[in-house]
Order: C-alpha cells, then sequence, then structure tokens
C-alpha cells in the first residue's frame, strides 16, 4: 500500500515483456516443485490463509447449488474457481463476502472462516465485511457518477476519514489508471472503455482498504488486450492481497492463479436439481500438467466444457 | 416435408423473387396511428389559439404592467382592478403546501416499494397507491373541507387558526392527491435502475438506505424528477380542492390559514357566471389561463433543464 510510485515504474517494465511470461514467476516455478506430499503440508503451516472452508453448502430456495466445499485460500495468491457453467463457481464466490445475504432465499451451512473469524456467526456485521473483501463483478459497473465520486463512493459510504483525493489517488494508481484517468477525474466514468471501467471498479474495491478481492470473471467482456491489463494487474495486486477468481478462460486461470479449484456439476437422484461440488483443488500447475483426477483432466484439456 | 418433396419444389421451377406490391393496408394503419399521434397536438395547438386572441384583446384593455403589478384582483366589480398577483401567489402558496407533502412521502414509497419492499408486499401495494390516483378530486375537495380542516383547526399552534376556506388544507390534501402518480413514477424510474449498480453499490459496504440514496436515486433521478413535475403540473392546475376548499376570496398573502383563489379557481368560477362574451370580464378569463399556461410551461422547460445538468447516465 506503501510507495505506489516506484511500483508503477515495476509495472511498466513488467508489462512491456510478453504478458504470457509475466504470468508465471519464479515464485511459481519453485512452489511447483513443492507441490505434493510432505512438502505440501509443511508450506500450508507455513503460508497463511485468508478464507477456510469447512463443508460449505448453499442453496437457494432449500436446492442446494453447491454441496460440501472445503479448501483454504491463501494469503497474498489468486486462487481460480473454475468448472462449467452452473456449477456454482460464482454462487460460493457470493459467499465469501456475504454477497448471498442479498438473495432472501439463500441459506449457507458448514463454515466459512476468514482469517480466524466465521463470516456467518451471529454478529458479524455484513458491511464490515464487504469492507474488507471487495469485489468484481462480471460486467464492469460503475456508478453512473464522475470517477472521482465513483472511487470515493466506497470510503463516504463507511464513513473513512482522511484526505479523499489522496484515496483516489492512490486507488487509481494501484489500479494503473492514474495516468489515464488524473485528467478526466470529473468526468462521467461510462466515458471510459470497458476495459478502463472494469480498472475503475478494481480502483473502487481498493479504495475501501480490503485485504481480499473476489474477481467474478471480470475479463468476460473485455477484449484480449484489455484483459492481459487486468491480468497484470491482478499479478500486481498479488503483492498485497488476496485474489480469487471466477474464470471461464482456462488459459487465464492457468496464467494468473497459484491455486486452481475445478468444480463439477452433479445431478441428484431425482435428476431435477443440479449442484456444484469440488472435484479438485491444488497448485495450478498441477491441475493443468498432472491432475488427479481424470474429470479434471477432461476439463482442462478442452475434452469437455 | 421429406427429402423427396424439398427437392421436387426446388427442381419444379427457378427460384423467383416476386417484385413488390404496394401494401395499402400497411399505408391505412400507418395513417390512423398518425392521426392519433397528432390529436393531442393538434388540441394543444388549438387551446393555444383560442388562449392567445382573447389574451390579446385583453391586454388591449389592460396595460401588462397594471396586470401584474396591482395588488388587487376584483375584475368583475366596479371600479375593476386586475392585479392577478393575489392569483399567483394562492397558487404558489397552496403548491408549496402541497409539494411539502407529496415529495418527501412519494420518495419515501418509491424507496420503499423498489428496494426494501418484499415482492408480494409490493405486487399488492403498488396497485393499490395507484387506485389512489383514480379517486375524484371533488371527493379530496370535501375530504379537505370536512376532515382536514377542522383537524388542523383543532391542533394549529402559531398565530390565528385557519378559517374554514384556507389554503393549507387544500395544499396538503392536494399533496396525498398526487402523491400516488410521483411515487408510482418514482418507483417505476428506480426500480429501471440495473441490479449491477446496486450490487456494486452493496460490495463496496453501502447498507441498504446508503444503497438506494446515494447509488439507486441518483441513477433514477431524470425519472424521479419527471414525476415530481407531472405531479407539481397537476398541482398548480387543480381546481375542484381549491374551489371547495380554499375559499374564492382573492388574498394577495402568503398565510397558509387565510383563504384564497388561485387562478384554477378563479377561472372555474367566473367560467360559471353571468359574464357576457367579449366583456372584459370575459377576457379575464383567457388572460388567467394564458399566464397559468406560461407558469407551467416555464416550469417544466427549468425542471427538464435542471434534470439533463443533474442526472446519471448509465447505459
Amino acid at each position: 500500500m506503501t510507495d505506489e510510485a516506484p511500483k508503477q515504474h515495476e509495472r511498466d517494465a513488467e508489462r512491456a515483456v510478453d504478458p504470457m511470461a509475466t504470468g508465471r514467476d519464479p515464485k511459481a516455478e519453485l512452489r511447483l516443485g513443492a507441490s505434493g506430499g510432505e512438502a505440501q503440508e509443511t508450506r500450508d503451516a507455513e503460508r497463511g490463509h485468508v478464507f477456510e472452508l469447512e463443508n460449505v453448502t448453499v442453496r437457494y430456495a432449500g436446492v442446494p447449488a453447491v454441496r460440501d466445499i472445503s479448501f483454504k485460500v491463501y494469503e497474498n495468491e489468486i486462487t481460480a474457481l473454475i468448472g462449467p457453467s452452473g456449477c456454482g463457481k460464482s454462487t460460493l464466490l457470493r459467499c465469501l463476502n456475504r454477497m448471498n445475504d442479498l438473495v432472501a432465499t439463500a441459506t449457507v451451512e458448514g463454515r466459512v472462516i476468514y482469517h480466524d473469524q466465521d463470516l456467518y456467526a451471529g454478529d458479524i456485521d455484513p458491511v464490515q465485511v464487504r469492507k474488507l473483501i471487495g469485489m468484481v463483478f462480471q460486467k464492469p459497473n460503475p456508478f453512473p457518477k464522475s470517477i472521482y465520486d465513483n472511487i470515493a463512493y466506497g470510503p463516504r459510504v463507511l464513513g473513512m476519514t482522511g484526505d479523499m483525493d489522496q484515496i483516489v489517488e492512490r486507488a487509481l494508481r494501484q489500479a494503473a489508471l492514474w495516468d489515464e484517468a488524473k485528467d478526466r477525474l470529473k468526468s462521467n466514468a461510462y466515458g471510459m472503455s470497458g476495459g478502463q471501467q472494469q480498472r475503475l471498479c478494481i480502483a473502487r474495491a481498493l479504495a475501501t482498504g480490503p485485504d481480499v478481492i473476489l474477481m467474478d470473471e471480470p475479463c468476460s467482456a473485455l477484449d484480449p488486450i484489455s484483459t492481459g491489463k487486468i491480468e497484470d494487474l491482478m499479478l500486481e495486486l498479488r503483492k498485497n492481497y488476496s485474489i480469487v477468481i471466477v474464470t471461464h478462460n482456462m488459459q487465464q486461470a492457468a496464467r494468473v492463479s497459484d491455486m486452481t479449484a475445478f468444480f463439477t456439476v452433479e445431478l441428484d437422484e431425482d435428476l431435477k436439481h443440479r449442484t456444484g461440488k469440488v472435484v479438485e483443488y491444488d497448485e495450478t500447475e498441477k491441475i493443468f500438467t498432472n491432475p488427479g483426477d481424470e474429470r479434471t483432466e477432461a476439463y482442462v484439456t478442452g475434452k469437455v466444457g | 416435408m421429406s427429402a423427396t418433396e424439398a427437392s421436387a419444389v426446388s427442381t419444379s421451377a427457378p427460384r423467383r423473387l416476386e417484385t413488390a406490391r404496394p401494401r395499402y393496408g400497411e399505408l391505412l394503419i400507418q395513417g390512423l396511428l398518425a392521426v392519433c399521434a397528432l390529436v393531442s397536438v393538434a388540441t394543444t395547438v388549438g387551446i393555444v389559439i383560442a388562449l392567445l386572441e382573447p389574451t390579446i384583446e385583453f391586454f388591449g384593455d389592460v396595460s401588462l404592467k397594471e396586470f401584474f403589478t396591482t395588488k388587487e384582483w376584483s375584475p368583475l366589480f366596479s371600479p375593476p382592478s386586475f392585479g392577478v398577483l393575489p392569483l399567483v401567489t394562492a397558487t404558489l402558496t397552496i403548491t408549496f403546501w402541497a409539494l411539502l407533502v407529496c415529495i418527501p412521502f412519494g420518495l419515501g414509497a418509491a424507496i420503499y416499494l423498489s428496494e426494501y419492499a418484499q415482492p408480494r408486499t409490493r405486487s399488492v401495494l403498488k396497485p393499490v397507491l395507484e387506485v389512489l390516483a383514480g379517486i375524484p378530486t371533488v371527493v379530496y375537495g370535501f375530504f379537505a373541507l370536512t376532515f382536514v380542516t377542522p383537524i388542523l383547526q383543532d391542533i394549529w399552534f402559531v398565530g390565528e387558526k385557519p378559517q374554514v376556506f384556507n389554503a393549507i388544507s387544500a395544499g396538503l390534501v392536494m399533496g396525498i392527491m398526487i402523491l400516488p402518480t410521483v411515487a408510482s413514477l418514482a418507483e417505476d424510474a428506480m426500480a429501471a435502475v440495473p441490479q449491477d449498480l446496486r450490487a456494486g453499490a452493496f460490495a463496496l459496504g453501502g447498507t441498504k438506505f446508503q444503497v438506494s440514496t446515494r447509488v439507486v436515486v441518483p441513477a433514477a433521478l431524470s425519472g424521479i424528477v419527471a414525476g415530481f413535475v407531472l405531479g407539481i403540473s397537476r398541482a398548480i392546475g387543480e381546481t375542484m380542492i381549491v374551489l371547495i376548499a380554499a375559499g374564492g376570496t382573492p388574498n394577495l398573502s402568503f398565510n397558509p390559514s387565510e383563504a384564497m383563489q388561485t387562478m384554477t379557481a378563479f377561472i372555474a368560477a367566473a367560467g360559471i357566471g353571468d359574464q357576457p362574451t367579449g366583456s372584459v370580464g370575459y377576457k379575464t378569463i383567457f388572460a388567467v389561463g394564458s399566464t397559468l399556461f406560461v407558469m407551467t410551461l416555464v416550469m417544466n422547460m427549468v425542471s427538464i433543464r435542471l434534470v439533463r445538468k443533474y442526472r446519471e447516465v448509465y447505459e
């Protein structure tokens, strides 16, 4: 969060390199060697986690959308949720910042532990949850206000004090949007391109000072160049934030994520309802190169999808 | 159709495109629809023309200066006095009280229906609200005179108690009358705000009230203001309530507990009176009507301008 300016240069340098190459940093290569067996367990003990899901089942009007999900989301890593349509990835993601509270019929069973607190404990304020766990949506959804007011909305409703100009500038710099936006802060956000709008939405989420960013297919409405910029940005943000991303784009999951959860859909006995479950959760390299389950392999190699 | 049949059709004759024939039925429908659209425009133009001639004649007899600066309105007495100001202030005073009721309650009702109410509650409440808009204004007039005025007289705590005919009772009831229209239009505008925007605002830690007031209402502002403008126009033009509850005395005052006569009430009272056609008294009706028309027009234009400036456009 500090000294943005030098980082900006780093980022620019990084972006000059082939975006495919930036997806694989040396750290990730090291991790590949460490995956599996005892080494995995030792490393699990070392790295902190932001979320620990224990047998999470989400139901809409009693019908389970995802069932029995258990895995850990690690700090300062990008965790990708992949799988076919309707497998409950987005449902699970919305569970992580209690956005499902807004759906009257949704119920969550099991436990979602955020650091060491149960997100769904009775005394947890969902508003506070969403301050710390930001979210970026599938379609860029800036408010029909100025760029400045878009960023300032979160800090204002949360009653954050401090120099608003500074908060806005810092958020825009973190989202690599400052150079493009600094001369038009007062103009309507809808005047920006789709990719810029999505980065504005990321900046907006960063402005409230979260430590996790949830992204629900953030690039599905964007062209490849804008997508590349968002991916670069995610890799940069990973230094300070933990990111959970739902994506339909498997190359994207492979390029940016550290861990990947593969979801699948199962029909219940009377073949009426579709319920998602996690088939495999592991290092991204392992999921894409040496998956443990044949369903994962079929999906990541494009045999089914 | 089987494959053999299909090939039989295609080989029997070369495929030819037919030449176009005029579609008279279509032209007829287009013409009829255009007439429907023109009726309202033609009526408006007709009204303006009808107003204009006697108005111009009126201002041949009475100067504009006298009309707009004299503080007394007694055109049918002798000697007559043609100061329209008491009628204008009465209209403004009563409209002010109507807005005082309908802006907060209309907006509140719209926010409740659009953002807070369960779908089932909404599906019951909204039609009920819209039925209120169908109550005849004469009923509202008697409601004001026989129900609201006595209550106001009982609970009044500053200055003199309201007279039997008074501006505030008429204004408050007029506010209730336009409330359904305003609330319903504002609710439509708010319900049309994309769900994405609400999700984005909630995801930033907004409470329901913050999301409603800081994101949904600004995004729906143009529709909400359009509702209010329609409401104000109805309030300014409303006749029956003021005729019954506000009295028939021209009175240059903003004091809501006094009786006063609005422009519309004058027109109605003078219109059913026995003014000989062509007399100055007869022409005053048209002069006041034109003033009313211009006031409403200016107000509509100002609000459209304001909305253009402040509205938030979403795709």
